[in-house]
């Protein structure tokens, strides 16, 4: 297999981390509604850190595809 | 690049200088399309905000509009630090609403005006970088100011055994020194990757209708596809601006309030 094939193999395998970090943010947020439906009294006062939670299952996708875009473009 | 050469979605990054390239000490320092959107962005938030600030009794709609923004700061800020917070109020506030408007102003459909080109100055991580590492910087200045050597036990939470000392220290070390790389990377990601989703699937729809009864049905449902992902994009780029004001926020209270 020459350099080019392989290139956007790994690219592609790469992708597959986006489709874990969806994933993630699903179950961060899917977990959020299932507590704020049960004490929506609670729900506003835990937003901060719902968006903390979102945004460190999003950073680890978007590192996925930043590695993608390195063995794209960058090797 | 094969397939790079026919769409090479990453020429919309490409910072060009506008008028005379300067030199200064080996570094470039012309005035390039960053620079102007950018400028631009300072511009939209100086006279939003001026419009705004005209501190009357019963607020007229634009004021409303301004202490909507700023309220939704001052809250996050006191949620999140306590009273000692409000200080930093300012900072975290322009960092927001840099970042917000930055980010909307790359979205902007100036492109259908021939020759002009929106350009989002924070898809460089030259950018997001040096928003980060001022964040990370004011952290470790407070965070030294106001304890001290003391400012070092951030490293080792309360209650930790004493054999775990050493691996939880490192660890924390690690979490950290990562948290300004990390803080830059998620903005100036999520913008590449969003303006290359939109940017493929516009030319999808234009290699689609060039391409006869069969590429119609493609071009057609890539263009319902990027009315979506256009709104998504909306979403992203608040919730980006957002996450940027809240980490900066949480930082400052590891250093003020320790834990």
């Amino acid at each position: 297999m020459d350099l080019e094939s392989a290139k956007v193999i790994g690219a592609g395998l790469a992708a597959i981390g986006t489709g874990a970090a969806a994933i993630g943010v699903g179950i961060v947020f899917g977990s959020f509604l299932q507590s704020a439906l049960r004490n929506p009294a609670a729900a506003d006062s835990q937003q901060g850190r719902l968006f903390i939670g979102f945004a460190a299952a999003e950073l680890l996708g978007l590192i996925a595809f930043a590695v993608a875009m390195i063995i794209l473009y960058a090797i | 690049m094969v397939a790079a050469s026919k769409i090479d979605p990453m020429h919309q990054f490409l910072i060009e200088p506008l008028g005379p390239r300067l030199q200064l000490g080996g570094f470039d320092i012309s005035f390039t399309t960053s620079s102007l959107w950018m400028v631009l962005t300072l511009v939209i938030l100086w006279v939003f905000m001026l419009g705004g600030m005209k501190r009357e009794l019963v607020p007229g709609r634009w004021q409303v509009a301004v202490e909507g923004f700023t309220g939704f700061i001052r809250n996050m800020v006191d949620a999140n630090i306590g009273p000692e917070g409000r200080k930093f109020t300012p900072y975290i506030f322009s960092l927001f609403m840099f970042i917000l408007v930055a980010n909307f102003l790359g979205l902007m459909p100036i492109g259908i005006v021939p020759g002009l080109h929106p350009f989002t100055a924070t898809s460089h991580f030259s950018i997001t970088g040096v928003l980060a590492i001022m964040s990370f910087s004011i952290v470790l200045i407070v965070g030294f100011w106001r304890h001290g050597l003391k400012f070092f036990s951030l490293f080792v939470p309360h209650g930790t055994p004493m054999v775990m000392v050493p691996l939880i220290a490192a660890i924390e070390f690690i979490s950290f020194m990562v948290r300004p790389f990390s803080l830059g990377l998620r903005l100036f990601v999520a913008m590449i990757a969003g303006h290359i989703l939109m940017e493929v699937f516009g030319s999808f729809i234009v290699s689609g209708f060039n391409g006869g009864p069969m590429g119609w049905g493609i071009g057609l449902i890539s263009f319902l596809f990027i009315v979506g992902v256009a709104a998504l994009e909306l979403l992203v780029c608040a919730i980006q601006a957002y996450v940027f004001a809240l980490l900066t926020s949480l930082y400052l209270n590891d250093a003020i309030n320790l834990h």
